[in-house]
């Protein structure tokens, strides 16, 4: 039981460090500004360029085939030299790593990766968020194509996306579950119409709706059999719901330091209120990223993530939470100068108990398969 | 980092859990079962976990704090009413010290506010002093000042101070009055006064292991309230089918898990970091752990309705035990001040 570096990690972070020391590209928390969404298919790519990330992620798709605890190590630098957080997208390379066969995987998988493809994902729709089943999108068979119609809502990254990956209704006569596949379907189309939605917060980039009107896709591009787009979704969120998956770790340690160096500077502006939030934002996130080393570490064993990934979902947004409290009382609401950066932290915050399936949802599934408490 | 247990560390804990399943706390009714209490502490007594911290031939103890808080989250979870922690503290300060092994059981003195351990005051016990896991304990050990430092004093606990039992907020563990006029004596055979790092050091050990004990009692607490709610029937149907008693169930767990995470990087930091950066480890679990083990223990006791408000329900057992956990060597209020000080925010900032 050891939290401490072996000499290999030790190394690796060492040269990690010193690599960060020249290469942070300065941009602002995630969470606040368009200027971080403008930056970050740049950060991914120079991030990859330079072996440092994929780390987890088999060789053979650009990763670095490495043991899920060097995922940790970057997240820990990330954190330290306060540059953003690495790209969250493990969630769709799982996916493709489970589902696709290996046409999709060569295809597909290493411009994922390396970043230089840009990718969204069409699942919720206006009438299908939790209830993710009812969704109505149609793919209909013509020739070597699908024909996509539908429309899809609070899809992250739609307005820089290169691919989408789709999941449509194909065969209408069985069961909500068991007639949905999942398709990648190419973004630069007439037929699809990508619209922005400003968050609470105001940022415009990071989220969007796509509406697909007799959108064309090739059939190789299906991943899975038919009627397997399900089991894939099912994949994808679970590990959409991982923070070892998401090196979201990264970014509420910048925010927390950012934070904590606002009180230090002069502690006598803020009252117990807002120190008490800090604490608790750092112990938070403190929290998180134990439990992160703690779950990496289980998958030494080959264990794959099971339902607990609801109870990791359930942490991490805490963290985010407590996180995004203190940032609201250290940063408060409203500054002369218009400056909303804080203000804004914490209306993002608001986001994490809802995407990649609501808190209440992940309470469902905690007491219906790990505490296995009867249905009513 | 691989923080997965040892196979040498997983049959530790397998054997804390076998003694245990078999000698705890299951019921209200085992509380005034002498017997099995007697049996239990030879058990404890036998196994040598009581010195897991005594030094060995180099100094070092047998064991990480890692161990000790497997051993103390098993204990938590079964509510053993043997004593542990306070055996633990005391024998970790008599390493710190250089001092010989104690002859006897002893625990150690706390403030009256348990959040520190006791410092004499012209040779003798402070006013208001409380002494951990009082019963049976012969000696207590506290601070005494000195021109090169703290070293450590021991005070005799026998007979108990008559009337004066403070501790009867857990009905597992004792914590006595220790009474103003007892005399303390320097502890023979110290070969070295106790610095500040070694301070820090034995609070971070102790910090670590009530946060352990605060894991497993919260462990033991959701599973007596899950079988309960799969149990229990109103409507025709039992309320741990219910959607609004489920929730309440999944973030206990939630809360749980994560104390266990935050639990076990701070025993591991006890021996593994520089004082400082195990003190801010172990105050950021304390006090993750203390409000943690508060609101799963209340979940327990509202999820068991009109009979988790009556003592015959052992789910108050297990809501006084985090109470005395929380408290032992401060609970969230000293701790979340000792997070802003690792951050370079000193002062008391109103939390304590």
């Amino acid at each position: 039981m050891d939290f401490a570096d072996s000499p290999e990690e030790r190394e690796f972070r060492l040269r990690l460090r010193s690599w960060l020391g020249q290469n942070n590209p300065g941009l602002p928390p995630s969470s606040t500004a368009d200027e971080y969404w403008a930056g970050q298919a740049a950060w991914h790519q120079t991030l990859y360029a330079a072996g440092f990330f994929g780390l987890s992620w088999p060789t053979e798709v650009g990763g670095h085939g490495l043991p899920s605890v060097y995922e940790v190590i970057l997240d820990e630098e990330l954190t330290a030299a306060g540059t953003p957080p690495r790209p969250s997208v493990g969630y769709l390379v799982q996916g493709l790593l489970r589902h696709g066969n290996e046409d999709i995987r060569r295809r597909f998988l290493p411009g994922l990766v390396s970043g230089r493809e840009r990718w969204c994902q069409g699942f919720s729709e206006p009438d299908a968020g939790s209830d993710l089943a009812a969704l109505r999108t149609r793919a209909e068979r013509d020739g070597e194509e699908y024909v996509i119609t539908g429309h899809k809502v609070w899809t992250s990254y739609s307005d820089a996306a290169d691919w989408c990956l789709v999941l449509a209704r194909t065969d209408p006569d069985v069961p909500t579950h068991k007639g949905i596949s999942a398709f990648i379907v190419p973004m630069g189309q007439a037929a699809i119409e990508q619209r922005p939605l400003q968050m609470i917060n105001g940022v415009r980039r990071e989220f969007g709706e796509v509406l697909f009107d007799g959108a064309r896709v090739d059939a190789a591009n299906m991943v899975g059999e038919p009627g397997e787009g399900w089991r894939l979704a099912m994949t994808v969120v679970s590990h959409e719901r991982e923070p070892g998956e998401l090196g979201y770790v990264a970014r509420y340690g910048k925010l927390v330091n950012e934070l904590a160096h606002v009180v230090a500077d002069d502690p006598s502006r803020f009252g117990p209120e807002a120190t008490r939030d800090l604490a608790w934002a750092l112990v938070e996130t403190e929290m998180l990223r134990c439990h992160v080393s703690r779950r990496l570490s289980d998958r030494l064993n080959g264990v794959s993530h099971g339902p607990e990934g609801s109870v990791d979902k359930l942490l991490m947004t805490a963290a985010e939470q407590a996180v995004g409290h203190a940032a609201l009382s250290v940063g408060g609401a409203v500054h002369a100068d218009g400056d909303e950066t804080w203000l804004r932290v914490y209306l993002y915050s608001r986001a994490q108990s809802v995407m990649g399936g609501t808190s209440q949802i992940q309470r469902n599934l905690i007491a219906g398969r790990i505490l296995e408490l009867p249905t009513s | 980092m691989d923080v997965r247990l040892s196979p040498e560390q997983v049959a530790l804990r397998h054997a804390a859990t076998q003694v245990v399943d078999r000698l705890g706390v299951h019921g209200v009714a085992a509380l005034d079962d002498h017997e099995r209490a007697a049996k239990l502490d030879a058990a404890v007594a036998a196994t040598g976990w009581r010195e897991l911290r005594t030094a060995t031939d180099d100094g070092t103890p047998w064991a990480s704090a890692v161990e000790v808080a497997l051993v103390a989250e098993e204990l938590g979870r079964s509510l053993a009413d043997a004593s542990f922690l306070g055996a633990t503290l005391a024998a970790e300060l008599r390493r710190r010290s250089g001092a010989p092994t104690a002859g006897g059981s002893e625990t150690v003195v706390l403030r009256a506010d348990l959040a520190e351990l006791a410092t004499d005051e012209g040779g003798h016990v402070p006013a208001g002093a409380l002494a951990l896991d009082a019963v049976n304990a012969e000696t207590g050990l506290l601070l005494v000042g000195g021109a090169a430092g703290w070293v450590i004093g021991t005070v005799g606990l026998q007979p108990p101070a008559g009337t004066a039992a403070a501790g009867g907020v857990d009905l597992t563990r004792s914590v006595a009055a220790v009474g103003g006029a007892r005399t303390v004596t320097a502890v023979d055979g110290q070969t070295r006064p106790l610095g500040g790092d070694d301070l820090a050091a034995w609070h971070s050990l102790g910090l670590a292991v009530t946060s352990a004990d605060l894991v497993g009692v919260m462990r033991g607490a959701l599973t007596l309230t899950t079988e309960y709610a799969r149990q229990r029937r109103q409507y025709g149907s039992a309320i741990g089918s219910f959607q609004a008693v489920q929730h309440l169930l999944a973030d206990a767990f939630v809360a749980m898990e994560g104390a266990r995470s935050i639990a076990l990087h701070a025993a591991w930091a006890v021996d593994a970091l520089p004082a400082s950066d195990a003190l801010a480890a172990a105050s950021a679990a304390k006090a993750y752990c203390d409000r943690a083990a508060r609101a799963v223990c209340e979940t327990a006791i509202q999820v068991h309705g009109g009979i988790g408000n009556t003592w015959e329900c052992l789910a108050h057992v297990f809501l006084r035990r985090a109470l005395l956990s929380g408290d032992v060597l401060g609970g969230i209020g000293p701790n979340l001040a000792r997070v802003l000080e690792s951050r370079g925010i000193g002062g008391d900032r109103g939390l304590r």
